[in-house]
């Protein structure tokens, strides 16, 4: 699947709830699920640090294509984390680098979660760029 | 109970809306309050009727103006009961407030090697401006542990107070904890030892009736928007005896006396720590609150407050594994509390989804969360225009909250 087919299943499965506390299941339900983090992974260099919550997001290239983990100390964080990284995780560089993440306003993360964490949301789409970047680079 | 509390409520025109297609329950109130309509009315009538600098002109608005805020510095006063209304300086906030006496204060009577106490649970806003004194002038930070119940270890706090010691700054209630600190007991054993007190009054001059003569503390301060004030004010009140030994603080118009090339005077308090045009339609609206609160009841809301809080402890305790930060025994309506293991943000964000204003995080006091091992904690502060059906409301969606963050 393309990253945009991706995300436009993704908003579909969203799309069923009306109700926010519906698609908060959902979220800490992902959340929940996510593949657990490897402990030699959660350094310094690693760490995004919000204003009230944690995130890691380590990637490593494999075949040419980036394998992201990530994990956070609050579950709907982590439920945010496992959809950027069921879009994102398993892409080439250049698909990452190329990709406008429509997904999160469309499920409605964006305008609805506070400031602060909104911006922990722009800082992880950041970070996962750098990465793709940095391969990028490296591939020559 | 004395309270009409549909009136009141009448008065807040700002809790009556929907939030995420919820009705609204305001409870965070520590960082700021709401106004009631008296408020909003008189810091926008200054615009509309009166509105002219102060203490400049001679014409008749600007008269009108200098008077009715003149007569705020009186009002205040006497809510205080300071023992002149010269001794009441307006400034921005509690941050300016502490600010100010960290810089005038420390640069006047402060040296390397003295000491300064504050406290485990000090507000950022009472610990960075000391530190900045600090690495100026090599004065050293001495800090009076909270112990487990989140009440000051009062025997630490004697024995950290030695002949060195020039100054203690302690908050009277604790943003976080809600704990009311005994600042009567700490002002007679620092007095006994020669030292000064500031008090940071920030949660308290709305809760508990302050005066400042009989708690006979050498500074007290507080901010406007916490006690249903327009924000952008607040106070620094100190004793006639300090403020005119201490160095000005910010120099600029209205504080001067004359002004040269070879040598500048400063004016009388409280002008001389007012320096430049002031916000006098905040402060004008300062005394509209006030106004309310005493018409309230200092004792009236105290008396409210503490029944619906007690009332709430009791509620939430029947929420599946909730977590109380901070027991003592004095406590005003602020609790701050945790969900079994989940991270405050969770809770936090789901509460305000049903449709509930809840602060969430460190709250400006990280020494504090450290001291507990926690990275924050999720805070209910009630003021006295919540109610029961609030809290009963509250209970409800924190046992829903916990299912679901299991
Ligand atoms: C105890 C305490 N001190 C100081 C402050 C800072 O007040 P302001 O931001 O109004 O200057 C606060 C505000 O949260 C507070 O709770």
């Amino acid at each position: 699947m393309t990253i945009k087919e991706k995300q436009q299943e993704v908003i579909e499965e969203f799309s069923a709830f009306d109700d926010w506390m519906d698609k908060y299941s959902l979220l800490i339900e992902l959340g929940n699920e996510l593949d657990s983090f490897d402990e030699a992974n959660r350094q310094q260099q690693n760490l995004i640090e919000g204003c009230q919550s944690k995130v890691w997001l380590h990637a490593e290239m494999n075949n040419g294509k980036i394998e992201i983990q990530g994990d956070s100390d609050a579950i709907i964080v982590k439920g945010i984390v496992a959809l950027l990284l069921r879009v994102l995780s398993g892409h080439t560089p250049d698909e990452i680098l190329e990709t406008d993440l429509f997904f999160i306003d469309e499920v409605g993360l964006k305008e609805h979660l506070s400031p602060t964490r909104s911006n922990g949301l722009v800082a992880m789409v950041r970070q996962i760029k750098a990465y793709a970047l940095a391969f990028k680079a490296k591939q020559g | 109970m004395a309270f009409d509390i549909r009136k009141i409520r009448d008065d807040f025109p700002i809790l009556h809306q929907d939030v995420n297609g919820k009705p609204l329950v305001y409870l965070d109130n520590a960082a700021t309050t709401q106004k009631p309509l008296s408020v909003i009315d008189a810091e926008a009538g200054v615009y509309k009727t009166i509105n002219s600098n102060i203490h400049r002109g001679v014409h008749h608005l600007s008269n009108v103006c200098t008077e009715a805020f003149e007569d705020v510095r009186k009002k205040t006063a006497d809510f205080l009961n300071a023992g002149s209304s010269d001794e009441v300086i307006f400034t921005r906030g509690t941050t300016e407030s502490v600010n100010l006496l960290s810089s005038s204060f420390g640069e006047t009577f402060l040296g390397q090697g003295d000491e300064i106490i504050l406290t485990e649970m000090e507000h950022h806003s009472n610990i960075v401006p000391w530190q900045l004194l600090a690495q100026r002038q090599g004065v050293v930070i001495k800090v009076v542990p909270v112990t487990d119940e989140g009440e000051l270890d009062m025997q630490a706090f004697t024995e950290l107070l030695n002949e060195k010691t020039r100054l203690v700054a302690v908050t009277h209630i604790s943003n976080v904890l809600g704990t009311i600190n005994p600042v009567k007991e700490m002002i007679v054993l620092a007095h006994a030892a020669g030292v000064p007190v500031m008090v940071d009054g920030a949660q308290a001059i709305h809760h508990v009736p302050v005066d400042v003569q009989k708690l006979d503390c050498d500074f007290y301060v507080f901010s406007g928007h916490k006690m249903y004030a327009p924000t952008g004010v607040g106070v620094l009140y100190g004793k006639r005896k300090w403020l005119e030994q201490m160095n000005p603080y910010q120099g600029g118009g209205e504080m001067i006396d004359k002004v040269s090339f070879s040598g500048t005077t400063f004016n009388d308090l409280p002008y001389k720590f007012e320096a430049g045009t002031p916000n006098y339609a905040g402060v004008i609206g300062l005394g509209a609150a006030i106004d309310y609160l005493k018409n309230l009841g200092t004792k009236a809301v105290w008396e409210y407050e503490h029944e619906l809080f007690e009332y709430a402890v009791k509620q939430m305790r029947e929420v599946p594994g909730i977590r109380f930060v901070g027991q003592a025994q004095n406590h005003t309506s602020v609790i701050s509390f945790l969900l079994g293991d989940s991270h405050p943000f969770d809770v936090g964000t789901l509460l305000d989804k049903l449709g509930f204003a809840l602060r969430t995080g460190h709250h400006c006091a990280q020494p504090l969360m450290d001291r507990f091992g926690i990275p924050g904690t999720v805070r209910a502060s009630f003021a006295f225009y919540n109610t029961r059906e609030e809290t009963d409301s509250l209970v409800d969606a924190l046992k829903r909250v916990a299912m679901m963050l299991g």
